[in-house]
């Protein structure tokens, strides 16, 4: 693997590799010393064009644990805001002499065009494009699956037919699509409840399913119900009517999260708005994995920059 | 082509069995003594040192599950980044930990001895072990590093083209140890002790 841009582009034995790694790097995270020498000497690049604290901080954790140095860039105020180019933003980067890009763009596909183009050759991790996706958040969240399915023999496991029903803002979230491709490739089945207006107009859109009523999907009795962020800050165009209405039929109100199974997850990506597509009690509850997650975004930030830096490109076994 | 068979199965069960009671002469029995494989083969070996010690040490037997682990050094090797893709395998440490023990790396094969360098390096981040000593079933020779091992099974004079590749049920269905020269890399082997160990 040398870049990471999509989950799409990624096979079922490369996902498992992924996570399989990343079970390793959670390992050290329980130590008493957090830390590997594997990128010493390495530096990273946070290259975000779009505003993320919990992002940002993941990855700069996960590079730091891994020993390499980190350099933060942020758009607003850097030569970006005086007219600067990619193209020119990256070259002047890539002359300081850097070994792996970390980047958010608003613009959904703007990764692969720094992937694709000469400009610098050195791996890219996509932190999320726009409303394309945002593959690092989908692989931790398949980790957290796996975690709590499988337990400590997770090693090596898929996810074939977890039931997994994403609820909210499909449309405008790169979390969805990201998840939809990469917990298919890894054998689950994914729905989608959500208003027609925040859905694509298509009939089965990334392949999933689709309930526009929000009791009728969780009576089918998932094994995960994840709620997307309502992102008001992509939305410019009246999708609902207002919140306390989307609250009543599409959020995971209380009364809802009780008359969930004992067994199905409650997962977010973060940030959340309480009370908005999340009731308090439901992110509180012991079947939530929110805080989870947060913990899991290291682990798994670590093993993809471990595989995309130290250039393994595919499974297999090492030299003892 | 080029390849004989050094150790047999008989060969490999004698000198581990050897080796397990070295390990208890120079420590004086098995007080505070923590034996940690190095993945893959290493481990395995480890687990059967585990097994022969359980026999012929009650004292061993009576919390042996604090007495076995495995220790992952891809992290800390020094040829990471350079086009050799390494996948990580697991580290497990004995729940009391390896402060104040006295730690018995297992290896397969003691070639240049950056494995080792790299064990020692990991062993930094989990704990201040009282000693640490090396255990290995072949030692080749052709060192890089001033490191030397406490407990060889067998000392196997080659030369540095050779591949020594050790083979285990565990891992790969038979027991033996095979000297083959470069020339008549199968490539299907694991376990093979070639310019990168």
């Amino acid at each position: 693997m040398k870049h990471l841009l999509s989950t799409a582009d990624l096979s079922r034995a490369d996902a498992i590799h992924i996570l399989d790694v990343a079970e390793e790097m959670a390992e050290v995270n329980t130590r008493e010393v957090r830390k590997l020498p594997a990128l010493r000497g390495k530096t990273v690049v946070n290259l975000f064009f779009e505003d993320s604290t919990r992002t940002r901080i993941s990855f700069e954790a996960a590079a730091k644990r891994l020993s390499a140095d980190v350099i933060n860039f942020a758009a607003k105020g850097s030569s970006v805001s005086k007219g600067e180019s990619l193209k020119d933003t990256v070259q002047t980067l890539g002359a300081m002499g850097i070994d792996g890009i970390v980047m958010r763009h608003p613009a959904s596909g703007a990764p692969r065009v720094l992937a694709e183009a000469d400009w610098i050759d050195v791996p890219v991790v996509n932190a999320g494009d726009g409303t394309h996706e945002h593959p690092t958040q989908a692989l931790l969240d398949a980790f957290t699956m796996r975690r709590r399915l499988h337990g400590s023999a997770s090693r090596g496991t898929a996810l074939d037919g977890v039931r997994v029903l994403i609820v909210g803002d499909v449309l405008h979230s790169r979390v969805a699509r990201s998840n939809a491709w990469l917990l298919r490739t890894l054998g689950a089945e994914v729905t989608f409840a959500a208003p027609p207006t925040l859905l694509p107009a298509v009939d089965r859109p990334f392949g999933a399913a689709v309930h526009h009523d929000l009791d009728a999907a969780l009576a089918e009795d998932c094994d995960v119900v994840m709620l997307l962020r309502i992102q008001q800050e992509r939305m410019n165009d009246a999708f609902f009517p207002n919140p306390r209405e989307y609250t009543r039929h599409f959020g995971l109100t209380a009364a809802r999260a009780a008359a969930l199974s004992e067994r199905t997850l409650i997962m977010h990506p973060g940030p959340m708005n309480r009370g908005l597509e999340i009731a308090g009690v439901a992110a509180d509850d012991p079947r939530s994995t929110v805080v989870e997650q947060v913990a899991n975004g290291v682990s798994v930030r670590m093993a993809v920059l471990y595989l995309a830096l130290t250039g393994e490109h595919e499974p297999k076994e090492p030299v003892a | 082509m080029g390849t004989r068979t050094v150790l047999q199965q008989s060969d490999i069960t004698r000198a581990l069995t050897r080796i397990a009671h070295e390990i208890l002469e120079a420590n004086h029995g098995s007080s505070d003594l923590v034996l940690l494989g190095i993945p893959t083969r290493g481990a395995v070996l480890a687990e059967r040192l585990d097994r022969v010690l359980a026999d012929i040490e009650p004292e061993w037997a009576a919390d042996r599950d604090q007495r076995l682990g495995t220790l992952d050094v891809t992290m800390h090797r020094d040829d990471l980044g350079h086009g050799i893709g390494r996948a990580p395998h697991r580290t497990t440490i004995p729940t009391s930990g390896i402060d104040g023990k006295v730690v018995v790396l297992v290896d397969d094969v003691l070639y240049s001895g950056r494995t080792v360098r790299a064990a020692l390096d990991a062993l930094q981040g989990i704990g201040r072990p009282r000693a640490v000593r090396l255990a290995v079933l072949v030692d080749r020779g052709h060192r890089q590093l001033p490191i030397r091992a406490d407990h060889v099974g067998k000392n196997l004079p080659t030369a540095s083209d050779e591949r020594v590749t050790l083979r285990l049920t565990e891992t790969d269905g038979t027991d033996e140890v095979v000297i083959e020269q470069a020339e008549a890399q199968a490539g299907t082997q694991s376990g093979t002790q070639g310019a990168h160990a």
